[in-house]
């Protein structure tokens, strides 16, 4: 009997809840059957549209959520009963729910009849994603929190999809993807305080959500390891009988990471393949897909971009013959092989973790952190050498003009500058009509649950009625968690090669620092929200290892926070990361108060470049510039330039 | 943000060094740690000056330990407690020296204390991340000038170091009140101090006191340890033992009060100036020691009489320095 296909969805939503509305629909009108929510990063770090970190965040990266009607419009005529929602949130994750929660109440919609996903995995939002707030023993309690709730409340949902697939944009291997997944699974379960007859049930409601990359072949094996290794978890770890609820139940959204600026129309075959990869094998298919747009490493994607994303599925699913047939690897010895490797590797390494105390111990210890980002430098050393062949980026570089991009269109969708401006309207318009009562009645209550240690779910609901807002529900919770600062992974004793580009730059830097009469320093961080820390980690670990003495900030800065660490420490150089796009925002606030020149490296349209430089940007680095050490070479020289010295 | 900057080296920047402002105090260390010979009487000047002018309440506390105890976090809570609204000396603010270790192969550094470490705008805290460079020991050559630059600024200056072993050995040398920072279950440690391999730290904290029972373990064990390594005696000071959380605070107010009462006990017993010499002399031996390595030093007479003469040099750090160049008729030697 022919496979049912998986749920086609598109990761989406943008600039207010009306337009992310609009969207949806017209993606469900093309045949998209489920719905992928993007949440902006205010909303996943727990703040509203006003608050000071926020600046230039709204609305960005994904729709702002502020309060039960921004939900209710987000969600306008669309039938929840029949719908299938996945909402990419995490520390806030809780609270999203709530308020879908609170809408399908509102509707008069039964809650079993609910169907989705949150995201709620905070593991690799320490490792990766960086959009934690609170330490990670208060995450794991609002985690089970939710799964508590769900299987007996929602009993459709998956309370809970423990992401893999951002370990792999961060560089895990896929030996570390299967181990570092699982351990965080482990952790989850551990922590989960359900009844022993439930534990089968919490069990299947598990869901993962994974990457796969470009190497297609080792991909298959790696989930067919990932689906064996789940079921025999169930079997001897949790006692679950029933081989049903031992399924290992995945998403996927294929690889970002390997997706090139340079010749983006390559990036339509990698998203073939990458998805051939989590399709092939009929034991090991995902449950939904989504796949990247083609441009999305040079902006923010339109929707007819996305549409082509979305024929890439349909194309798969119903042109071809891949559903008619069983598991086609049945029988081959080179899969087997190949999976079974993979399975003892992923096996030792949980083995590893469990030592250490589990995957929360390796979390705040930094170990998964390190481990990970000596990973991702060992994967930018081979494009660098060539050793691994990124075509039209280190190899076959060539090219005539695309039709594709360049003139007006820019190839991507320009952001609706006003929609920050309207939802801060909203959002006033919203307090100002709500009842304060109620809505501090209901804080109370949730300050009470989070003191006993009572499920935060029902008050939260609660607050989601009232009208709390994101981010009052977030700071009740900051009152009583505190918040978190995470490894930085940065102290990695990462060993680069010791021949090639580097010399020249450590030279470079002994020469200048000996004319400055103290090391070439420079400030590394990310201002805004956004926590994909991986780039400006790496920069800081070449630097360092060019030679210069590097302030490494890390993530969630203000532009006030910037100017002050490097008056203090006197660097040479400033360094910014961001890849929200709010650098016509946030990059500015910094330049006007410092002396130091400045870099910026994000995902930043050559326009925006441009912008950047006429207002005293020194370089503008984005995912086309690959080579860490030009990079590197390149502030040393800046830095030279700007204090004088040859 | 001030509008008229003071011209660098006049009483007018040590003025706003006293007064703890950054760009002040970016520009003095900035000048202190350039390596150029042709700085030295620009610095000799100002840390005379500075010195002279610096509070004598003013104190210096390391920390140090081994890496993963979380000392950029005890740094933090700490200087949160001593910020806190209700401490009297909330305004004065606090300084902070974070060292990290260089490579040895690129003379490169990361110095990520300051991912670690959070504070609002309007809190008065400076903090200045080191490397150590190739001084062993632990500390960046530099660290001691810009310690005594903190010194003058705040009533509090905190000076972080990794290490354990050989690399906390410096920072005896330039802090008043030594802590060391331990996690739960590190049984390493121990076996360092009773193999005399560790001194005897004046405030020993076990820290990630919330893991409960593991903690305290520890600090049971070092309980019943130090009373062997330390001889009880008239000017005795009985270090304590505290466990502490920064994640929920708790303890912090009570290190916060051994190292208060630390203080009163280095001045009761002239341990203070003892400690302080100390340092001076320290200081003095490594500038000599690194501009005229061992063949300097085996012409004042070999290491012994060097430290003598070091000890009874006249002035600050940097005329001792001077004083024992012309003894050893090295003056103008080239570098």
């Amino acid at each position: 009997m022919a496979d049912r296909p998986w749920i086609f969805r598109t990761y989406s939503g943008h600039s207010t809840a009306q337009a992310s509305n609009r969207l949806y629909r017209s993606n469900l009108e093309k045949g998209q059957t489920g719905l992928s929510i993007a949440f902006d990063l205010p909303t996943q770090t727990g703040y509203d549209p006003d608050h000071p970190l926020a600046a230039g965040e709204v609305g960005r990266v994904g729709v702002p959520v502020s309060t039960i009607d921004d939900m209710e419009q987000l969600l306008e005529a669309i039938p929840l009963d029949r719908m299938n929602t996945s909402m990419t949130i995490n520390a806030t994750a809780a609270w999203l729910l709530a308020l879908y929660l609170a809408v399908a109440e509102r509707r008069g919609v039964d809650s079993e009849s609910l169907r989705g996903t949150t995201q709620n995995d905070i593991f690799k939002e320490y490792l990766s994603r960086g959009t934690y707030i609170f330490p990670p023993d208060a995450s794991l309690r609002l985690t089970t929190d939710i799964i508590e709730y769900t299987v007996d409340q929602v009993p459709n949902w998956n309370p809970i999809n423990i992401c893999s697939y951002h370990l792999q944009e961060v560089g895990a291997t896929p030996v570390q993807e299967v181990a570092f997944g699982l351990a965080n699974a482990i952790s989850v379960l551990d922590a989960s305080q359900v009844p022993a007859e439930k534990m089968p049930t919490v069990f299947g409601r598990i869901s993962f959500f994974c990457n796969s990359g470009i190497r297609f072949i080792e991909e298959t094996c790696k989930m067919r390891a990932f689906t064996r290794m789940w079921d025999r978890l169930g079997r001897e770890r949790y006692n679950v009988e029933d081989p049903k609820l031992r399924r290992f139940r995945y998403g996927v959204q294929v690889n970002s990471l390997g997706l090139t600026e340079s010749q983006p129309e390559n990036n339509v075959p990698r998203i073939v393949l990458e998805a051939l990869g989590v399709s092939l094998s009929k034991d090991a298919r995902t449950r939904s897909l989504q796949l990247p747009a083609w441009n999305e490493a040079l902006g923010l994607p339109r929707p007819w971009d996305q549409q082509w994303s979305l024929r890439i599925q349909q194309i798969l699913a119903f042109e071809t013959d891949l559903l008619e047939y069983p598991d086609i690897f049945e029988g081959s010895r080179v899969i087997e092989e190949k999976t079974r490797e993979i399975e003892e590797a992923a096996w030792d390494e949980i083995r590893r973790i469990e030592e250490q105390g589990g995957a929360i111990a390796a979390i705040k210890s930094g170990y998964m952190k390190r481990a990970l980002v000596e990973s991702n430098a060992r994967r930018l050393e081979q494009i660098e050498s060539g050793e691994r062949v990124v075509v039209g980026l280190n190899r076959f570089v060539e090219s005539d003009p695309s039709p594709l991009v360049g003139g007006e269109a820019a190839g991507v969708l320009a952001v609706d500058r006003q929609a920050a401006e309207l939802q801060l309207e909203r959002l006033r318009a919203f307090r100002s009509k709500r009842n304060d009562d109620e809505v501090q009645t209901a804080l109370t209550a949730l300050r009470d649950a989070l003191q006993n240690g009572n499920n935060v779910m029902p008050p939260s609901i609660r607050c989601a009625h009232a009208g709390v807002t994101t981010g009052e529900w977030s700071d009740a919770l900051r009152d009583a968690f505190g918040e978190y600062r995470a490894p930085t992974g940065v102290d990695a004793p990462v060993k680069l090669r010791g021949d090639g580009p580097i010399n020249e730059i450590r030279e470079r830097v002994t020469a200048v620092s000996a004319q400055l009469g103290r090391r070439l320093k420079a400030l590394v961080g990310k201002p805004g929200l956004d926590g994909h820390s991986s780039g400006a980690e790496q920069i800081a670990i070449f630097a360092r290892d060019a030679g210069m003495e590097v302030v490494y900030q890390g993530i969630r800065l203000t532009p006030e926070e910037i100017v002050r660490s490097a008056r203090q420490e006197g660097v040479h150089l400033i360094g910014l990361s961001i890849l929200s796009g709010a650098h016509r925002a946030l990059v500015p606030e910094v330049l006007r108060q410092v002396e130091v020149p400045v870099v910026v490296g994000g995902i930043i349209p050559d326009e925006d470049a441009a912008w950047l430089k006429e207002r005293g940007v020194a370089a503008v680095y984005t995912p086309k510039d690959y080579d860490l050490y030009r990079i590197v070479g390149d502030m040393v020289e800046i830095a030279a330039r700007a204090h004088g010295v040859g | 943000m001030h509008t008229a900057l003071a011209e660098p080296g006049t009483d007018a920047e040590v003025e706003e060094v006293l007064r703890g402002e950054d760009p002040a105090i970016a520009r003095v260390l900035a000048q202190v740690e350039d390596v150029r010979p042709a700085q030295l009487e620009a610095q000799r000047q100002i840390i005379r000056t500075l010195e002279s002018s610096t509070p004598a309440a003013n104190t210096v506390i390391g920390l140090t330990g081994p890496p993963g105890a979380g000392k950029s976090s005890l740094a933090g809570a700490l200087i949160r407690h001593w910020l806190d609204a209700g401490h009297p000396d909330s305004a004065a603010g606090v300084g902070m020296v974070a060292v990290d270790p260089s490579s040895r192969r690129s003379g490169g550094a990361l110095l990520g204390d300051r991912a670690r470490l959070r504070f609002e705008s309007g809190e008065r805290v400076f903090v200045r991340s080191m490397a150590s460079r190739e001084q062993l020991g632990g500390l960046a050559p530099a660290t001691r000038a810009a310690v005594t630059v903190l010194r003058a600024a705040f009533p509090r200056t905190l000076v972080e170091t990794v290490g354990v072993g050989q690399s906390e050995v410096d920072v005896e040398t330039v802090a008043d009140s030594v802590v060391i920072v331990l996690q739960p279950g590190s049984g390493d440690t121990l076996q360092f101090m009773k193999a005399g391999l560790l001194e005897i730290p004046d405030v020993l904290v076990v820290h990630k006191w919330d893991l409960g029972e593991i903690a305290e373990r520890t600090r049971s064990d070092l309980l019943a340890l130090l009373p062997l390594l330390t001889t009880p005696g008239d000017a005795h000071w009985d270090p304590p033992v505290i466990g502490v959380s920064s994640q929920s605070g708790e303890g912090v107010s009570e290190l916060a009060e051994a190292l208060a009462s630390h203080r009163d006990w280095l001045e009761r017993s002239g341990e203070l100036a003892r400690r302080r010499r100390r340092a001076r002399t320290e200081w003095i031996l490594e500038l000599f020691s690194r501009r005229y390595g061992t063949r300097g030093i085996e012409s004042l007479g070999g290491s012994e009489s060097a430290r003598k003469l070091a000890a009874s040099s006249p002035g600050t750090a940097l005329d001792g320095f001077s004083d024992l160049a012309s003894r050893a008729g090295l003056e103008s030697a080239p570098k």
